[in-house]
């Protein structure tokens, strides 16, 4: 058992805070399956910490116009447009 | 400009989610060869599903560009092969799509996630294909279809263009029947691309395909104990067979421990479900999706389109991924998967102090029946032990055929240092003799 364990009720607080709707039968197929999987993962507790030297740098490249997608190309995806934008739901 | 739907009656492995013959240049390295590219490749005009109900009317409008790349060089696309739902399995059967058979094993999985593009080239669908690598998705399935399959040194083949699933992981890789061919396909598409900033000059001037002369005298293997430990006898017993093989042609074979490995499946899965949760935020029904009936506002409306156009492993990773994340988990997960990452990386750089080529089976078991393993989701991650650790240290690795267990395919994974792709495909080519 994990030491961090999720029900049904936590799992759909994730999903909320996923923005994926979930029924409650998934939900608690989740739950059941989450508690295998995060038992599994607690072993990280036993990684010590490790330096890590960053090979990473910045890549940039100067500012000019590119050639892009056309707008039209741009919507020829979407569900819904208006007038030439994307159109969404309501923000709230 | 729609494409056509596979055809079933021709498919018979279903391994095409959609058909479509697009030329490429006449002349070229790759002129005359036909290629599959995975269906997380955008390719102008022609549908890219990504194996997901999200996407299944989604057509690119450019091409990615490692399509690009096969098309100057000549080669012919014959369609977008079947792959696990945004990449994410090991056996091609979360795909939104239907599962693919193993040509090489029927009733079998082909692995995955790109198993369509490993069975297009086992059934002689295809010559050559696209794959792309985020835990051992290109590996997984040349091992279990008994071809060939690389997973390149992180940025030496652009990204730009793939549908995104763990950024910090995943490399384009090839596949093929022979070590030569799979060598040439990523001398193509290996280079520098503007469009993506993480890509490296390491495959610039590349003769990989040069490098497939077997030639191993004096290689030093090191076989990683900590990986023969998990897979099966049978399997152990065939992935030996094929070091024998080295050795009779002058390579040296050693024992290598890594301990970091123990924490290496864990510390994959929380950071390729940390950056799926994000990556996939994109997939909001405005843009491209679904068009559903759903009613309120921007959250409620994004959540229905979500919960109908992923299946359960999109969603399970996403939702793991954002626990991972969230206040209070993320110190205790997605830190404690980097430490793990820096440690994995340690233990390979200290390895290759002392051999040239790590050695593992490429899969601990043999391919499962279709059917068989998607109700236990933590079984089929154990699956992925031995292929993981390769992405976590950004290394190339090569999985070429080492024979079979009655009938079913088993593969040699060889690892090489960063930017050791000659080294590795010298060695598998030995092996392929």
């Amino acid at each position: 058992m994990s030491d961090s364990p999720v029900d049904a009720d936590e799992v759909q607080h994730v999903a909320d805070l996923a923005r994926v709707d979930l029924d409650d039968a998934d939900a608690d197929e989740f739950a059941e399956q989450f508690a295998d999987i995060l038992a599994y993962f607690d072993a990280l507790d036993e990684v010590p910490e490790v330096d890590s030297d960053s090979e990473l740098v910045n890549v940039m490249r100067p500012d000019e116009v590119q050639e892009g997608l056309s707008q039209e190309e741009a919507l020829q995806n979407a569900p819904e447009t208006e007038d030439g934008f994307f159109k969404g739901p309501s923000v709230s | 400009m729609s494409s056509d739907h596979a055809d079933a009656g021709d498919d018979v492995h279903n391994v095409f989610v959609t058909e479509a013959t697009v030329d490429g240049n006449d002349d070229g390295p790759l002129a005359g060869r036909t290629i599959a590219i995975k269906d997380n490749m955008s390719t102008e005009g022609v549908r890219t599903t990504c194996g997901s109900a999200m996407l299944d009317e989604y057509v690119p409008p450019y091409n990615a560009t490692v399509v690009d790349r096969v098309l100057d060089a000549g080669a012919t696309m014959v369609g977008k092969a079947n792959m696990d739902e945004f990449a994410m399995g090991g056996t091609t059967e979360t795909s939104a799509f239907g599962a693919t058979e193993n040509p090489a094993a029927p009733d079998r999985v082909p692995g995955g996630s790109s198993g369509g593009s490993a069975a297009a080239v086992a059934a002689g669908e295809a010559d050559l294909a696209l794959g792309s690598d985020t835990g051992g998705s290109v590996r997984n399935p040349a091992a279990f279809c008994g071809v060939v399959g690389i997973k390149p040194t992180y940025g030496l083949v652009s990204r730009y263009g793939i549908v995104a699933y763990a950024n910090s992981l995943e490399q384009v890789g090839p596949l093929a029947n022979t070590v030569e061919d799979a060598a040439l396909l990523l001398d193509v598409i290996s280079g520098p691309d503007p469009n993506d900033a993480t890509t490296n000059d390491g495959g610039a001037d590349s003769e990989y395909a040069a490098a497939a002369d077997g030639d191993v005298e004096g290689l030093t293997v090191g076989v990683i104990t900590d990986l023969i430990e998990g897979a099966d006898d049978d399997v152990v017993e065939t992935f030996e067979a094929s070091l024998d093989d080295l050795e009779a042609q002058g390579a040296a074979i050693t024992e290598v421990s890594l301990d970091s490995l123990e924490h290496a499946v864990q510390a994959y899965y929380v950071i390729a479900m940390s950056e799926a949760s994000s990556n996939l935020a994109r997939f909001d029904g405005v843009r491209y999706g679904p068009d559903t009936d759903a009613e309120g506002n921007w959250n409620e409306q994004f959540a229905a389109v979500r919960e109908e156009g992923f299946g359960p492993e999109v969603k399970r990773r996403i939702l793991l991924g954002t626990y991972a994340l969230s206040a209070g988990y993320h110190d205790k997960y997605y830190k404690k998967a980097q430490d793990a990452r820096a440690w994995v990386k340690q233990d390979f750089d200290d390895a290759f102090e002392d051999v040239d080529v790590l050695a593992s089976p490429t899969m601990p078991v043999v391919p499962p029946k279709l059917g068989e393993s998607l109700d236990d989701p933590l079984q089929l991650y154990l699956m992925d032990a031995n292929t993981v650790p390769v992405n976590l240290a950004n290394l190339p690795a090569i999985s070429v055929p080492a024979g079979d267990v009655d009938g079913l395919p088993v593969g040699c994974q060889l690892i090489g240092p960063k930017f050791g792709e000659e080294t590795i495909i010298r060695a598998a080519s030995a092996v392929e003799n």
